[in-house]
C-alpha cells in the first residue's frame, strides 16, 4: 500500500536482453512515465524463461508478470528462441487460470528494442490492470487461509 | 597471324595482316584526311578524300587508303603531289555541292580552295552522300530507316519514300556519325527521346564522376543494342555494338548479368545507407507541381560540372534565377513525417545557398529552425554564407505556393520577427530529410540486427559500441546506423573496417561466457533439447547417451536451459538459481511503510526473515 | 522394550491408500530379515497399536520411522509431530509423504466444496439431512472428537523437519530394502536426500527408441494405440518421465502406459509440473502462435496432468482459495 492506501501492485518482468530489456532501457533513457511497480528480470532471450520463473513469482508475492521478447518470426536475436516462448506461454496461461490466477495478472508478448513507448505503455496499463484486480498475495493467502 | 611490312611515307612499318592502309596510317600517326570512315562501321570509300598513290612491284596507281589492305611490300605515299593534286579536286568537287558546311571548308582551305570551283546547285545541300548514316541504321542499329535511292545526280539519302516511319526508333546514332551535320533529329513526341533534365544523359556512362571502379556502366533502357533487343523479343540480338567494338580492353560484355555469389565471410559491414524522404509526402511544399521546385540532391545534380547544365543553376526553362529560397528541415523535425534531425541537412543548404550566390549573383532566402552547424568549421562557414548576403529566416517554411506566372511563394514565420513573412522566388530547394532505406526490415532480418525507432540499424551501445551490433561480426557503417554527414561516415566507415579487420586478423573468435552446458551425470538423453537449439549447438552423443553442447556454436540464448525437464542444462552466469534467487530477492526486502519517506529499510535493521529452502 | 541391538522401527500412514504398505511387504522373503535385524515398535495397518504406547516411549526412542502418506487432516498432522519427536530419523516413505501424491490433488479443491461433493452430491450418497463431518459430536456417552478435515493437503516436509525422502506410488521394494541395507551399515547420505532413487530421469531406465521431439498433435492415452518400441512422448502421449526422477525401472512405459511421474521432479528441479510443461510445450512444431496455441489448447487439465503427484508440493501448492 502507498502513502494514499492505495494498492501497489508488485509485478514481474521477465524480459529478452536483446528486445524488450533494451525498450525499458530506452524507456527510461528517454524518461517515458512508468510507475515504479514492475521489476524486471532479464533473461537472454524470453526463451530462456523457464515457467518455474512464473510461478516462483506469483509464489513470491508477485500480483502480476510479465514476459515480454522479440517480436516473431525473425525479430528474436536467436533466429527462433521466441517460438518456444509462445509455444509455452498459452499453456502457462491455462495453467494459471486453472490455478485461479485471473487472465489479467499475466502478460505476454512482444515488445522490440525499437518500441520504449510501448513498453512504457504496457506497464502503465498493466499495473492499473493489476491494481484494478486486487491483491494476489498468495504467500499470505496461503499461510492465512491454512489450517 | 602473320606479319606484313610496308612502307608509308619513307617509314616502313611492320603490322598484322588484315588491316587497311588507313588503318595503319593512323596508328602510326600519319594523318590522311576522310569524312566517311568510322571505325566502329566497314569502309566504304565513298568521299575519296583518303585516296594515296600505292607502289606495289614498281607500278603505282591511286586506291582509297580506307579500302585498301596493307599488304606486304606496298609502298604508301599519302601526300605526294600527285595525291595532293587529285584530293584538291575532289575537294573542289564537295565544297561546290555542300558549299556551307564548315568541315569542308576547313579540308578545302588546305588545299587552298576558298570558294566552289564549280556551279553551285543547291547552297542549302549539307549531304555529301558518303554513306555512313546509312551504314550505322542498317548494320548496327539494325533499324533500317536510311538508305540511298535514286541514281547519279539524283542520290540522295532518307527513309523509304522519303516519309516518316515508326521503323525509326529515334536512338541518334546516324546524327552522331554524320560527318557534315546534315541530319537533325525532330522531336514530335514531347518528352519521350527528351533527353532528362536531371537524369542520365547517355546509353553507356560513368555513374558518377567520383564513381569507384571508375568503370562506365550500361543503361540498358536506353542503349540501342537493349532496346532492339528488347523491340524485337531478342529477333535482334547483336544491334550497335559499337562500344563492343571499339574498346581497345575488350572491356564490353554484352552478356554480363547480375548474379548471386555465395561468399564465406568472417565479418560483415552493414553499409546500406539511406533513402531520401519522398517529398510529395507533405503537400504543402507543392513538390511535383513546378519543375523549379527541387530537391537538394537534385539541386546537387544542376550544380554538378558534370550535370546536364554543365554546372549551371538554371531553371526549367533555361533563364538564371534571379531568387532563391532554400527550405530546411523537409521531412525532418516534424511531427507529420520523421521527428529526428537528418543531420546533414544545414550544412548543405547553406553550401547550396552560397553556390547560388557565387554562380547567379541570385537573392537566397534559407527558411531554417536552428542552424546546426556542429563541425569542424561549419559555424565559420554560416558566418561567411551570411556575409555572402544570404537572408536568414528563423522560421520552418511552412507553404510553398505555385502562381499562375510560374514564381513561387514561400511563406512562413520569421520567428525573430514574430510574424509571418512571405518571398516570391523562381526556385525552392527543399532540404529533405534522410531516411531509413525501405527494406530495411528485410535487411535487419536478415543479419539479426535490432532497430531503433527512428528506423535505421540499432547500434549494440549508443554511446560505447556505435559500430558493433547486437550479431557477432556485423558491423555498421554511416547512414545505415543513423544520418550523418562525411567526415563522420568516413571516420564510422573507418572504425567498421578496422573492427572487422581486427576481429579477423586474431584468427580465433571471443565467445560469450553466457553459454549452456550440460550436466551429463543428470542428462538422461530424452532428447528434448537437441530439436530446439538455433543452432544446432546442441547434439546428441550417442556413444556417451548425452547431449553436449557445442561451446563455439552456442550463443547462450538458454532455450534448452529452460526446457530441460531433468534440470540437466544449466546457463552460464544466468542459472535458475540465480533467476529464482532475484525473484526472491525482489520480495524480501518490504517497503515498510514509515511517514514521508519510501525509502526501505536496510536489510541489518530488520527482524530476521526466514530463508525459503528450494529443498523439500 | 529391552535393548537388545536390534533397530528399532516404526510405520506409519497418514493420507494414503495403503499400497506403500503392501509395498514393505513386497520385500517378500526379506521382510523375515527386516524381522532378525529390527524390532517393529509401532505399525498400526499391520498390528494394533495405540498411539499412547508411542507417546509413553521417550524422545527419539525409535531409531527410524517411515511416514507415509500426505498431511491430510488435524490426526495426520498430529502423528507427524509425534512420530518426529519420537524417532532419531524421519523418512518421508512414498509419494504422498514426499510430494503430497494423489491425494494431494484435493488441492484443486477446497475442504466445503469436497466436503459438498463426498457427502451430498455424488450419487451413491444417501444423506438426507445434509450432514457433513464435524470435529466434535456430542454423543449420549461423552463428546466424541474426530480429526479436522484441512483445506489443504500438505506434504510431510511441509509440518515436520524429515531427513530423507523416499518416493515412489508405491517406492519400488528393491529401492526399499537398498535404504534399509543403507540404514542398516551406517551409510547414510546427508540429511535431507531422496534416497532410492536416482539421479537421472526415468528416460534413463526406458528402453523406448527416443528421436528429436516435434510433436504435431497431443494424445490421451485411450485416443492411439502407440508404436511399442518408440517413446511415447515422440508419439505425441504426455509421458512425465523425462521430468520425473528415475528408480522405477520405468515400470509404466515398459508396458506402453506414459510415466505419471510419481518419483517427483529430478533432482535440479524444484517444479515437476513446471519442468514436465516446459519440455511438452517447447517441442510442439508450431512456427506460428496461432498453431501453438491450437495445438497446446488440446492439452485437457494441465494441473491434473503436470502435477499429478506434486500439486502439494509445487510452488503454489493449490489453487487458489476464496
Amino acid at each position: 500500500m502507498s502513502d494514499n492506501g492505495k494498492f501497489e501492485p508488485r509485478i514481474v518482468g521477465f524480459v529478452c536482453n536483446w528486445c524488450t530489456y533494451a525498450a525499458a532501457d530506452t524507456a527510461g533513457i528517454s524518461r517515458l512515465q512508468q510507475p515504479p511497480n514492475v521489476d524486471v528480470v532479464r533473461v537472454m532471450c524470453s526463451g530462456r524463461v523457464d515457467p518455474v520463473f512464473i510461478l516462483k513469482a506469483f509464489a513470491e508475492g508477485a500480483d502480476g508478470v510479465i514476459v515480454s521478447g522479440c517480436h516473431p518470426p525473425g525479430d528474436c536475436h536467436y533466429n527462433s528462441g521466441n517460438y518456444k516462448t509462445f509455444r509455452r506461454m498459452p499453456l502457462i496461461e491455462r495453467l494459471l487460470e486453472q490455478y485461479g490466477i485471473e487472465k489479467g495478472r499475466f502478460h505476454w508478448g512482444w515488445i522490440s528494442g525499437a518500441e520504449a513507448p510501448k513498453w512504457a505503455q504496457l506497464t502503465r496499463d498493466f499495473t492499473e490492470q493489476v491494481r484494478n484486480l486486487g491483491p494476489l498475495n498468495w504467500k499470505r493467502m496461503f499461510a492465512s487461509k491454512e489450517e | 597471324m602473320s606479319w606484313v611490312t610496308l612502307t608509308i611515307d619513307g617509314q616502313t612499318i611492320q603490322v598484322e595482316e588484315g588491316k587497311t592502309v588507313l588503318e595503319v596510317a593512323r596508328e602510326n600517326g600519319i594523318h590522311i584526311p576522310t569524312l566517311c570512315y568510322h571505325p566502329a562501321l566497314e569502309p566504304y570509300g565513298a568521299c575519296r578524300l583518303c585516296v594515296v598513290e600505292i607502289i606495289r612491284k614498281g607500278w603505282s596507281s591511286l586506291h582509297t587508303a580506307c579500302t585498301h589492305p596493307a599488304w606486304d611490300g606496298l609502298e604508301v605515299k599519302t601526300n605526294s603531289p600527285l595525291v595532293r593534286d587529285v584530293r584538291k579536286t575532289i575537294m573542289g568537287l564537295l565544297l561546290s555541292r555542300c558549299p556551307n558546311v564548315p568541315i569542308i571548308q576547313e579540308l578545302a582551305a588546305e588545299y587552298g580552295i576558298t570558294a566552289p570551283p564549280f556551279p553551285v546547285e543547291d547552297p542549302t545541300e549539307n549531304c555529301i552522300l558518303c554513306g555512313l548514316c546509312v551504314r550505322v541504321c542498317n548494320d548496327m542499329v539494325q533499324a533500317h530507316v536510311l538508305n540511298f535511292s535514286g541514281r547519279g545526280v539524283k542520290r540522295q539519302v532518307g527513309p523509304p519514300f522519303m516519309e516518316k516511319t515508326r521503323q525509326c526508333i529515334g536512338c541518334g546514332a546516324c546524327t552522331s556519325v554524320c560527318p557534315t551535320g546534315a541530319i537533325e533529329i525532330v522531336l514530335e513526341e514531347a518528352g519521350v527521346y527528351q533527353a532528362k533534365p536531371l537524369g542520365p544523359t547517355a546509353a553507356i556512362y560513368v555513374p558518377t564522376l567520383q564513381a569507384v571502379p571508375r568503370v562506365p556502366v550500361i543503361d540498358t533502357d536506353s542503349c540501342i543494342r537493349f532496346r532492339q533487343q528488347d523491340r524485337t523479343n531478342g529477333a535482334i540480338a547483336d544491334a550497335c555494338g559499337a562500344c563492343q567494338m571499339l574498346c581497345e580492353a575488350n572491356a564490353i560484355d554484352f552478356d554480363q548479368e547480375d548474379e548471386f555469389l555465395d561468399l564465406d565471410v568472417g565479418a560483415i559491414v552493414v553499409a546500406t545507407g539511406f533513402e531520401m524522404w519522398d517529398a510529395t509526402k507533405l503537400s504543402q511544399y507543392s513538390y511535383g507541381k513546378s519543375p523549379n521546385i527541387i530537391t537538394g540532391l537534385e539541386f546537387e545534380r544542376l550544380s554538378n560540372a558534370g550535370g546536364p547544365t554543365g554546372g549551371e543553376i538554371l531553371l526549367a526553362d533555361g533563364r538564371k534565377p534571379e531568387r532563391v529560397a532554400v527550405i530546411h528541415c523537409v521531412g525532418s523535425r516534424d511531427h507529420n513525417a520523421h521527428e529526428y534531425c537528418s543531420r546533414i541537412c544545414c550544412m548543405y543548404s547553406l553550401k547550396q545557398a552560397h553556390l547560388v550566390r557565387d554562380k547567379t549573383g541570385a537573392e537566397v532566402y534559407e527558411f531554417y529552425m536552428d542552424m546546426r552547424a556542429f563541425g569542424k568549421g561549419y559555424e565559420e562557414f554560416y558566418e561567411r554564407v551570411q556575409e555572402e548576403g544570404v537572408v536568414m529566416v528563423r522560421g520552418r517554411g511552412a507553404e510553398v505556393e505555385v502562381l499562375p506566372s510560374g514564381k513561387l511563394r514561400v511563406t512562413g514565420e520569421d520567428a525573430n520577427l514574430g510574424k509571418l513573412v512571405a518571398a516570391d522566388v523562381d526556385m525552392v530547394v527543399l532540404s529533405t530529410a534522410i531516411e531509413a532505406p525501405h527494406d530495411a526490415s528485410e535487411v535487419a532480418s536478415l543479419f539479426g540486427l535490432g532497430r531503433t525507432p527512428d528506423g535505421f540499424f540499432a547500434e549494440a551501445h549508443p554511446k560505447l559500441r556505435p559500430v558493433e551490433t547486437n550479431t557477432d561480426g556485423v558491423f555498421l557503417a554511416g547512414c545505415a546506423q543513423g544520418p550523418k554527414d562525411v567526415p563522420d561516415t568516413v571516420a564510422h566507415a573507418g572504425a567498421a573496417a578496422s573492427m572487422a579487420l581486427a576481429l579477423l586478423g586474431k584468427g580465433e573468435v571471443t565467445i560469450s561466457p553466457a553459454i549452456a552446458y550440460v550436466d551429463e551425470q543428470f542428462c538422461s538423453a530424452c532428447k528434448t533439447c537437441i530439436s530446439l537449439c538455433p543452432y544446432t549447438a546442441i547434439g546428441f552423443v550417442e556413444a556417451d547417451n548425452v547431449a553436449r553442447v557445442n561451446e563455439a556454436l552456442c550463443k547462450g540464448c538458454g532455450t534448452c536451459v529452460a526446457t530441460c525437464p531433468a534440470g540437466a542444462i544449466t546457463a552460464r552466469h544466468f542459472t535458475d538459481a540465480q533467476i529464482l534467487a532475484q525473484i526472491e530477492g525482489l520480495f524480501r526486502i518490504p517497503v515498510i511503510e514509515i511517514p514521508n519517506t519510501q525509502y526501505p529499510i536496510p536489510d541489518t535493521q530488520l527482524p530476521p526473515t526466514k530463508e525459503s529452502n528450494h529443498e523439500r | 522394550m529391552p535393548d537388545n541391538g536390534k533397530l528399532k522401527l516404526g510405520l506409519y500412514w497418514a493420507a494414503s491408500c495403503g499400497g506403500c504398505e503392501i509395498a514393505i511387504v513386497e520385500l517378500r522373503e526379506k521382510i523375515l530379515i527386516v524381522d532378525q535385524v529390527a524390532d517393529i515398535l509401532f505399525w498400526p495397518v499391520a498390528m494394533d497399536f495405540k498411539y499412547k504406547d508411542v507417546e509413553a516411549m521417550p524422545d527419539g526412542h525409535i531409531d527410524v520411522c517411515l511416514f507415509n502418506g500426505a498431511i491430510r487432516t488435524s490426526e495426520n498432522e498430529h502423528l507427524a509431530h509425534l512420530m518426529r519427536r519420537k524417532s532419531k530419523v524421519l523418512v518421508a516413505f512414498g509419494s504422498c509423504a514426499y510430494e503430497g501424491g494423489i491425494p494431494g490433488l484435493a488441492n484443486l479443491f477446497d475442504r466445503q466444496s469436497i466436503f459438498e461433493r463426498a457427502y451430498l452430491e455424488s450419487p451413491s450418497t444417501d444423506n438426507p439431512q445434509g450432514i457433513l463431518p464435524q470435529t466434535s459430536y456430542q454423543a449420549p456417552e461423552g463428546e466424541i472428537h474426530i480429526p479436522k478435515f484441512y483445506n489443504t493437503v500438505k506434504t510431510l516436509g511441509q509440518v515436520e523437519d524429515v531427513d530423507y525422502y523416499l518416493p515412489g506410488c508405491p517406492p519400488q521394494p528393491h529401492q526399499i530394502w537398498a535404504v534399509i541395507e543403507a540404514i542398516l551399515s551406517g551409510n547414510l547420505p546427508p540429511k535431507g536426500s531422496v534416497v532410492g532413487a536416482n539421479d537421472k530421469t526415468v528416460c534413463d531406465e526406458c528402453k523406448h527408441t527416443r528421436e528429436e521431439k516435434r510433436i504435431k498433435k497431443f494424445y490421451r492415452i485411450h485416443e492411439i494405440i502407440p508404436d511399442t518400441t518408440q517413446c511415447l512422448f515422440d508419439q505425441g502421449l504426455i509421458c512425465a518421465g523425462p521430468a520425473t526422477r528415475g528408480g522405477c525401472g520405468a515400470l509404466c512405459p515398459q508396458v506402453n502406459m506414459p510415466c505419471r511421474g510419481c518419483y517427483g521432479p529430478a533432482p535440479h528441479q524444484i517444479d515437476q509440473g513446471a519442468a514436465l510443461l516446459s519440455a511438452v510445450s517447447s517441442v510442439v512444431a508450431a512456427d506460428t502462435e496461432e498453431e501453438a496455441a491450437r495445438i497446446v489448447g488440446e492439452i485437457a487439465d494441465p494441473i491434473g496432468t503436470f502435477y499429478r503427484f506434486s500439486l502439494p508440493s509445487s510452488l503454489l501448492h493449490r489453487v487458489r482459495l476464496g
